[in-house]
């Protein structure tokens, strides 16, 4: 068995908040992670260690702790560049999620590059990160925004994709690994197919950069961005990796200091990148956290975890849908990430939640933050279990069996 | 606060979920409003046929949601049955807890509220239903 390659115990024990209770004698069993992720003690630790010892601002300080704030920080960035594989940490901007990494793409390149009559492409499944800031865009540029859909099976629709592209789209977006329906899309070969159409490629990597190894170079990505919070990491800092070339041509995105060369009272001259895009103190614990976070995953390996959460997910779905009432969204095991949503036929996705979490389970209900995916799914809300390399078959046991206290209370 | 399942999940709310008494439209009505809960996708619709008194003489809710937001619901559009609007006008949190007979968790509230907010929303006509409204 391949996901025995991993050792869970040793695994859960780094987790320190894995190891509480939810109530006396009832331990959490976490099942969240597409939502955020955990901490292992050694991302504490090193936040920890920094605050206490080497906290100072970063850039253009000459005393001791500046400069030991600094080599921490840029530390971090290279270790994020390692990590996807970028040509260079310059190529690695940090931003506070990937939110905000979407967000400075439209605002700098879509605001310099968009106007009446373009087209930019994006998907049904997108998360509203990379939904709303096109859209708000797009009411004060009038581009027009076209989608490939979701198929029945949960994978996109890439007939339609292609009839798309000839309508020559500036930018197509598009998110590689669903939150709600677990599908990892093809990201390769959309990316090959808007180049050859001339279109710049935004990849929202949020779900798949913590749970799958991830290159830009090998996807050929323009835009790539990511969120620390949901692999290990601490929340308030995200990534967004582009090509040199697009960074350098693109406008700032916030205005202040850090981001400039020189400043008179009129005019600015815009800094090097990537600290042209980092206006004000950034998130300095944070993406020190974020860098700790990525060696704990490379001290286990991309593809070991990988491994592990396409075990448990074939497990999952295997188990859940013995359970009688429930419906489960998406794809086949081998074509999703460790993410299934589902619903029961006689209880809300809030009162299954609420079941689970007296029994110490942490589910999410909702609609994800994809309220059109939902409209097409033709669900108010869906329940989402999600795995992460800490969780264990079971775990999974546990969740099946829990699912039947539901039908305890609500019938079938 | 402790939630304890056996009190969330009592036989009064798992039935009206199930088995709601005034779920259904009112066409024609005197009033009507919709409205979502933007955390959960909850929707809740009330109609209401009103006297020239002033009297509500026929109320009903539709919609879809959680357990407690369809129990609730159904609670409170029995109870205002036969009221003049001056008293709905004044219906509080309070009353909806009562109702339920439940401690309700902060999260739990709002689907608790939807209802009583959608109803005071439309029979002050106003186009938004605020947490205003329910406080």
């Amino acid at each position: 068995m391949k996901n025995e390659q991993m050792d869970l115990v040793h695994i859960k024990a780094d987790f320190p908040i894995l190891n509480r209770e939810i109530k006396p004698g009832v331990p959490i069993i976490y099942l969240d992670s597409a939502a955020t992720s955990q901490k292992p003690v050694q991302v504490l630790r090193e936040m920890d260690d920094f605050n206490t010892n080497s906290y100072a601002n970063i850039h253009r300080g000459i005393h001791t702790l500046a400069e030991e704030a600094t080599q921490k920080y840029e530390l971090a960035r290279n270790k994020v560049s390692v990590f996807i594989g970028s040509p260079s940490p310059k190529q690695v901007i940090f931003t506070r999620n990937t939110t905000e990494s979407i967000n400075l793409v439209v605002q700098s390149w879509g605001r310099k590059n968009l106007s009446s009559g373009d087209l930019v492409i994006l998907t049904e499944m997108e998360h509203h990160s990379n939904l709303v800031p096109w859209q708000m865009l797009a009411e004060e540029k009038g581009f027009r925004l076209e989608f490939i859909p979701v198929m029945e099976n949960g994978l996109l629709d890439l007939d339609v994709y292609l009839d798309l592209i000839n309508l020559e789209p500036k930018a197509v977006g598009f998110t590689h690994m669903s939150n709600v329906l677990g599908t990892i899309n093809p990201a390769k070969e959309i990316i090959q197919i808007a180049h050859e159409a001339g279109a710049i490629t935004i990849v929202d990597g949020a779900q798949s950069v913590p749970h799958l190894p991830v290159n830009v170079q090998e996807l050929d990505a323009d835009f790539l961005a990511f969120s620390g919070h949901k692999m290990c990491g601490p929340s308030g800092i995200g990534i967004l990796y582009a090509k040199k070339e697009l960074l350098q041509s693109m406008p700032p995105f916030l205005g202040g200091g850090d981001m400039i060369k020189r400043v008179e009272l009129t005019s600015f001259t815009a800094n090097e990148i990537p600290y042209k895009f980092e206006a004000g103190t950034p998130a300095i614990t944070e993406a020190i956290g974020l860098g700790a976070a990525m060696d704990y995953l490379n001290s286990i390996g991309m593809d070991k975890i990988a491994d592990h959460e396409q075990a448990i997910v074939s497990y999952a779905l295997e188990r859940l849908v013995e359970v009688p009432g429930v419906e489960i969204y998406g794809p086949e095991a081998a074509k999703k990430g460790a993410v299934v949503s589902f619903s029961m036929a006689s209880a809300h996705p809030h009162d299954i939640s609420q079941i689970l979490d007296n029994q110490g389970i942490a589910i999410r209900a909702g609609h994800h933050c994809a309220m059109p995916l939902h409209k097409k799914l033709k669900l108010p809300a869906s329940a989402r279990a999600s795995f992460y390399l800490y969780n264990s078959k079971e775990e999974v046991d546990q969740l099946a069996d829990s699912l039947y206290s539901v039908l305890d209370i609500f019938g079938i | 606060m402790a939630i304890i399942m056996e009190d969330l999940y009592r036989e009064i709310i798992v039935d009206r979920y199930k088995n709601p008494q005034y779920k259904g439209k009112l066409e024609p009505n005197d009033i009507t409003f919709d409205d979502d809960n933007p955390l959960c996708g909850d929707h809740i619709r009330v109609d209401l046929r009103i006297d020239e008194d002033g009297n509500v003489t026929e109320a009903a809710f539709d919609g879809y949601g959680c357990a407690i937001s369809q129990a609730s619901a159904d609670l409170l559009i029995e109870s205002i049955q036969g009221k003049h609007l001056n008293e709905v006008k004044s219906l509080t949190k309070e009353d909806i807890l009562e109702l339920l007979g439940l401690e309700l968790s902060p999260m739990r509230l709002k689907c608790a509220l939807l209802s009583l907010k959608v109803l005071k929303a439309g029979v002050y006509g106003i186009g938004q239903a605020s947490d205003d409204l329910v406080e």
